[in-house]
């Protein structure tokens, strides 16, 4: 896999040179999925940082949540009517004592829920090999294409130079 | 002042490669604190429980207190982070990951602290419910089991809240890192890139945790609270429990917060970070929490002077003017007297200030824990079952090591982990109230606004 890039000094630049590349994706015959963005922080109110917004992982929590609840009521009272106990004519199965363990189990199903939608979402973990470049630390933002189309590299190179590149890099081998 | 990202990167990592000499040691005195404690608690397991100062009718005192104390100061991280963020507090940045380290640690040493009691800790999985062979399953009727539970989705949402946005920051270490400790931040990091969906998908996350958090953190501590308040001892069977004890938890959370950042600021060098509007605003919050705190304690002792109850006014006097008065007195100066003037007056909030108040109220905050259990448990409703309490030397090296525990869990972490979220201060150059600034000149801005 190979790698061609611009790094861009802020999120107005990188947001250029997206959209040069997005614009030109048919024309240098580029899958969007080629074209990636890599940035040291969240860049919000930009539109290729906000295009990938999306509301499902509360969805999912909510639905985490539900599965939470329902295991632990069915813990609680499951065990309780397997294995009875002397109560002196109280409840066997007290709502008041079981709700503290059904809470608990809801709470603990949206968080686990959640730790599990981000991971699939972000496609965490990855240890294929990742873009990386030292300048993204340094607050730049890298805006390329992946696998760029054979002959059209010197063209790509003069797109994401024209949307402002403080740098254009070649990368051969990404970083582990 | 111009901060640059790289700049940025530079000071918040500079720790991980460099330690001073005081940093070592500061870690072998905290090392030799938990070796103590392990050679005391390695003692406890061949002698049996009876080498603590535990016997009929105190049944739980150093132990419990400890239990109670830890579970405590661990509502400084999660519940301050989360409500910071979800008011988008943007002076929360450089704090958060100081708290949400404290929360972790915190309730880890809570939870090992019923282990040592149980006596047997060895047989502490039965408090797991899985169908074994004994056919016994957990009394989902007692408040031990509830507080399984609520401690194991703490610690659980903590970790989870502590570690999510430390990811992006693991990335950066492997990518300035060569040799094995690449490959170590290459695991931790799980392979992160920094892709808008990642972050994105992070965010959302982040929110969640945070809305999810905030209870559990409330639950936890009322749960704690229930401990005493479901059993019938004299001072302890009152509803005001569940709230004392989460305003005293977040009270003394954030005492314990502003002397980690404060330690933090003056041996990492993050002076730049840490800044005086941090401690006068976490002062501020410890001022309101001193007077809520001040508020629950009139409110509990005057309800119970009121009533006149002879075995709850037999409790009272003790901890008022008897045996117990002087550690009594003691808590309403740390908890109210000395922070109280010093966090109001605005000269003397300042950093040193804040942090002398709140060493004053962690110190205030033990001894209200202790008052809770002791005094209660040697005057119960029986006059003949009254008894006295003296803690040994064993209990005694239990809790110093407790605190050795914590300075060198959180020593450590400050050698792995940037002790402030490094790409959360870069969102802070970036951006005023969410509008997105471009940088004037090659990444060279200001941090932003009040700071």
């Amino acid at each position: 896999m190979k790698a061609l890039y611009g790094l861009y000094v802020d999120a107005a630049g990188a947001q250029r040179a997206f959209d040069l590349l997005r614009s030109a994706s048919s024309e240098l015959k580029l899958r969007s999925q080629q074209i990636v963005v890599v940035a040291g922080e969240p860049h919000e109110g930009y539109e290729f940082f906000d295009a990938q917004a999306t509301s499902t992982p509360y969805r999912w929590a909510v639905l985490g949540a539900a599965v939470g609840g329902t295991a632990g009521y069915l813990l609680t009272t499951l065990s309780q009517k397997s294995y009875p106990i002397h109560t002196g004519g109280m409840s066997l199965t007290p709502a008041w004592t079981n709700g503290i363990i059904v809470y608990e189990m809801i709470m603990l199903g949206a968080i686990l829920t959640t730790l599990v939608v981000l991971l699939i979402g972000a496609g965490l973990p990855n240890f294929k090999g990742v873009i990386a470049d030292p300048e993204v630390g340094k607050g730049k933002i890298l805006v390329g294409v992946v696998d760029p189309p054979e002959g059209l590299e010197p063209e790509l190179e003069r797109r994401l130079q024209q949307a402002g590149a403080w740098q254009v890099k070649r990368s051969a081998t990404l970083q582990p | 002042m111009q901060t640059t990202a790289e700049q940025i990167e530079q000071d918040l990592l500079r720790p991980l490669f460099h330690s001073s000499g005081k940093y070592w040691i500061a870690v072998a005195i905290a090392t030799s604190l938990l070796l103590a404690g392990v050679a005391a608690f390695g003692y406890q397991l061949y002698a049996g429980i009876g080498v603590w100062g535990l016997n009929s009718p105190v049944f739980w005192a150093f132990d419990i207190t400890n239990f109670v104390f830890w579970i405590g100061i661990s509502h400084a991280g999660t519940l301050i982070s989360a409500i910071l963020r979800l008011t988008n507090a943007t002076w929360r940045r450089p704090v958060t990951r100081c708290a949400e380290a404290i929360t972790v640690f915190s309730v880890l040493i809570g939870a090992i602290i019923p282990l040592c009691h149980i006596g047997r800790p060895w047989l502490a999985y039965w408090m797991i419910p899985y169908p074994s062979e004994r056919h016994i399953w957990p009394n989902f009727r007692s408040p031990l089991a509830w507080d399984f539970f609520a401690i194991s989705t703490y610690l659980t949402g903590s970790t989870t809240f502590l570690y999510l946005p430390t990811i992006p920051d693991f990335a950066a270490v492997r990518d300035v890192s060569t040799g094995l400790r690449k490959k170590i931040y290459r695991v931790l990091a799980l392979g992160w890139q920094g892709t808008p969906r990642q972050w994105q998908r992070l965010e959302v996350a982040m929110h969640i945790m945070a809305v999810v958090i905030v209870p559990v953190a409330v639950s936890v501590h009322t749960i704690v609270s229930w401990d005493f308040a479901m059993t019938l001892v004299p001072m302890w069977h009152s509803s005001i429990f569940g709230p004392y004890f989460v305003a005293g938890a977040i009270f003394s959370g954030i005492a314990a917060l502003i002397l980690a950042m404060a330690l933090l600021r003056k041996f990492l060098h993050l002076e730049q970070y840490l800044r005086p509007i941090h401690f006068e605003n976490l002062g501020k919050l410890l001022l309101t929490m001193s007077l809520l705190w001040f508020y629950f304690t009139f409110a509990e002792r005057l309800t119970a002077w009121y009533g006149n109850s002879p075995p709850e006014m037999a409790v009272f006097w003790e901890s008022i003017r008897k045996n117990f008065a002087p550690l009594f007195w003691t808590m309403v100066v740390c908890n109210f007297i000395i922070p109280v003037p010093i966090l109001a007056i605005k000269r003397l909030r300042t950093i040193t200030g804040t942090a002398i108040a709140s060493a004053t109220v962690v110190v205030g905050m033990w001894l209200e824990r202790f008052l809770i259990v002791v005094p209660a448990l040697e005057h119960k409703f029986l006059p003949y079952s009254w008894g006295t309490y003296r803690p040994t030397w064993v209990e005694d090296t239990l809790m110093a090591s407790s605190f050795g525990m914590m300075a060198l869990l959180y020593l450590l972490f400050s050698k792995f982990v940037p002790m402030i979220s490094i790409w959360e201060m870069k969102v802070g150059l970036q951006s005023h109230a969410g509008v997105p600034m471009v940088a004037p000149a090659e990444g060279q801005v200001a941090l932003e606004g009040p700071q």
